[in-house]
């Protein structure tokens, strides 16, 4: 029963000397077979969380924990996080020049693994998980992430999300700057990797028009560094119609 | 004909780009390390050879590989072959080893030649004491097709000069690999003339050596010529890397691309590239664009870059030069890492994609391997250490 948990997460970050607290006490519990969509306005913090779970080194715990089946996630390097399977699709993913994406992935997924992937099978699982989410065979020598698109760059953490299979998987904003199509695409990698047993994911988005591909089954209003609400799909609707004005309002006092 | 001719009547620019060379020793005065041309370069380490150091050591031996039909024999002072790449000594150093080297040589590949594999000449210094001085003039006659590897290895103090003649219409590739140990110093000259529609590939690979400076010069003999200039070079604690690059378009109609790449690891690690290009009023036509890039993977390093764009015409179709030096990016290592990559790895793969589109661009198959294996190697010496036991070490 993979689960993790997160208690009480204040997080800052140093600017100008200064430390600013970001998160103000996050608490949620992702076990697996969920699904959770994490929804709030700019600046909220999403992507603090996101980067936090993973371990970036700018953002500071200050207090909190952070659990993967009771293991202290925050004690581990940021390789030693993925290894125990957490996986971080993010917001702007990052170029690496001269590092082909074929080296890239066999790279992870030997690091991974503990071992070199099978290279018959494996060849063909990059081609096929290239293919699923539209990228062109071609994609695998050229180097990662440069020159490419918004969406194929998102696509491309998606193929990631597939080939290297962890057990927990952060999306933060992966539909934004997605056309429909390829937003589509997208929610059926997604929706395959989460129809294995054992998996868990975190959906963090500006927009319900990704969650009509995802079903959620906990959605949370994220605020001001906090969880301001919880609920069902339903509070996803409630959202796109009436904004997230009411709970702005009420951080502010 | 006498058109060409005629344009190709080159006037005297007055720029710092190209002094007025000299054959003559004392026309040089010995430097203090204030002009121009030495202000990066630590005198104190060159043993002399820049003053009156003796340059008759016998410590530098080379041996010669190469297929068929390559003529390589030994030169004496006053050989026409010596000068003939139109070489003016504009330093002491390359005045004086125009005048002293013990050992001159010619390698001459004939016209029409294709060679099946790189010419290889070893040079290898046995000790540093005393100083040695060699000549060297590389010629490719026209339409031929060659790659020449000057391999240096060992221990030396050595100036040399190059002179690279590169004939109409043919395509010669000149590898310098510096692979010296960590004693060495070498100050280098080389200067090539490139014929009408040749093209001269220029790679300058420098891992060892205490100092290494290089000047490289490169001119046009007539129109449609193409020169590219790479650079690898990777410097650790203490060391001293110099690369001094000058394409000077002396005809219409050419091509330069200048890259330079190095990595620099260790206290006091220094490298230093001067990219000049002169664009003559002949010179019509010419594309060139010239690039540095650096990456500092440790604390106490300096990299200075300066690129210089000279331009007496405006008629042309391309001038550009870049230059960058940067630290390494913790974006990109969180990336990799993120995906599981251990620290070691990922630092190893960013470095490597440095490199990658350069030793790409060589495109020397029988170098490639061993160029990899040395990037490898120097990585291996730092940037695989982990902070943590770094200060195990010390
Ligand atoms: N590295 C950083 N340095 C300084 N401030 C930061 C840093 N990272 C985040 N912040 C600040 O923290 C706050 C939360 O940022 P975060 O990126 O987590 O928001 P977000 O909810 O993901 O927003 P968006 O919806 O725009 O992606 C913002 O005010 C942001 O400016
Ligand atoms: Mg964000």
């Amino acid at each position: 029963m993979s689960t993790l948990e997160i208690k009480d997460l204040r997080v800052s970050v140093t600017t100008d000397d200064e430390d600013k607290e970001i998160l103000k006490g996050v608490t949620l519990t992702i076990k697996e077979g969920e699904t959770h969509a994490i929804m709030g306005p700019n600046g909220s913090g999403k992507s603090t969380l996101a980067y936090s779970i993973a371990g970036h080194p700018k953002y500071k715990v200050t207090s909190g924990t952070v659990t993967l089946d009771g293991e202290d996630v925050l004690a581990m390097t940021v390789d030693q996080r993925a290894r125990a399977g957490l996986f971080l699709a993010m917001q702007y993913p990052v170029e690496v020049p001269g590092v082909s994406v074929a080296n890239f992935l066999r790279t992870a997924k030997t690091a991974i693994d503990g071992e070199a992937p099978k290279l018959r099978t494996w060849v063909k699982d990059v081609n096929t998980a290239l293919e699923e989410l539209n990228l062109d065979p071609s994609f695998a020598q050229r180097s990662v992430n440069e020159g490419f698109s918004g969406g194929e760059k998102k696509r491309h953490e998606i193929a990631q999300l597939e080939l290297l299979n962890p057990r927990m998987a952060v999306l933060d904003e992966t539909d934004s700057g997605l056309d429909i199509d390829a937003l589509k695409i997208v929610a059926e990698g997604v929706n395959r990797f989460r129809a294995q047993k054992g998996k868990g994911v975190v959906l963090i988005t500006h927009y319900t028009r990704i969650l009509r591909y995802i079903e959620p089954d906990f959605v949370h209003v994220f605020v001001a560094g906090r969880i301001a609400e919880q609920g069902g799909p339903e509070l996803a609707e409630q959202l796109e119609a009436e904004g997230y004005d009411k709970y702005v309002k009420a951080a502010a006092v | 004909m006498t058109a060409v001719a005629d344009a190709l009547e080159i006037e005297r620019v007055e720029s710092h780009l190209h002094p007025e060379g000299s054959f003559e020793v004392d026309d040089h005065a010995v430097p203090t390390g204030r002009e121009e041309i030495w202000r990066f370069t630590p005198l104190k380490r060159l043993r002399g050879l820049h003053a009156d150091a003796a340059l008759d050591g016998s410590a530098v031996g080379a041996e010669y590989d190469g297929p068929e039909g390559v003529v390589v024999e030994k030169l004496d002072a006053g050989n026409p072959a010596l000068g003939s790449s139109g070489f003016v000594p504009t330093d002491r150093i390359a005045a004086r080893v125009w005048h002293e080297a013990r050992q001159r040589y010619a390698v001459t590949i004939p016209a029409e030649a294709e060679l099946d594999r790189p010419v290889v000449v070893t040079v290898t210094g046995t000790d540093t004491e005393p100083a040695s001085a060699t000549h060297a003039v590389i010629n490719a006659g026209a339409h031929s097709r060659a790659t020449v590897v000057l391999r240096f290895v060992g221990s030396a103090t050595l100036a040399d000069i190059v002179e690279v003649v590169v004939g109409d219409g043919a395509e010669l590739t000149v590898v310098s690999l510096d692979d010296w140990g960590d004693d060495a110093v070498h100050v280098g000259h080389r200067h090539a003339m490139v014929g009408r529609d040749a093209r001269f590939k220029h790679v300058d690979v420098s891992f060892g050596g205490e100092v290494v400076r290089h000047d490289t010069t490169a001119e046009f003999a007539g129109p449609g010529g193409d020169i590219e200039m790479l650079g690898l070079y990777f410097a650790d604690a203490g060391q001293h890397i110099e690369h001094r690059l000058f394409v000077d378009h002396t005809a219409p109609k050419t091509k330069s691309r200048v890259t330079y790449k190095g990595a620099l690891q260790g206290g006091g690690a220094h490298t230093v590239w001067i990219g000049n290009v002169l664009i003559r009023k002949v010179a019509e036509g010419i594309d060139t664009y010239e690039e540095n890039r650096n990456l500092v993977l440790t604390d106490g390093c300096q990299a200075d870059s300066v690129p210089n764009l000279e331009i007496e015409t405006g008629e042309i179709l391309g001038a550009g030069h870049a230059s960058a030096t940067g630290r390494f990016d913790d974006e990109q290592l969180f990336y990799l890492r993120s995906r599981g990559i251990a620290e070691d790895e990922a630092r190893r793969l960013v470095v490597h994609g440095f490199f990658n589109d350069l030793i790409r661009r060589i495109a020397v198959p029988e170098l490639e391997e061993q160029l990899a294996a040395t990037v490898e190697a120097e990585l291996a010496k730092n940037v695989l250490a982990t902070p943590a036991s770094r200060g195990d070490e010390s």
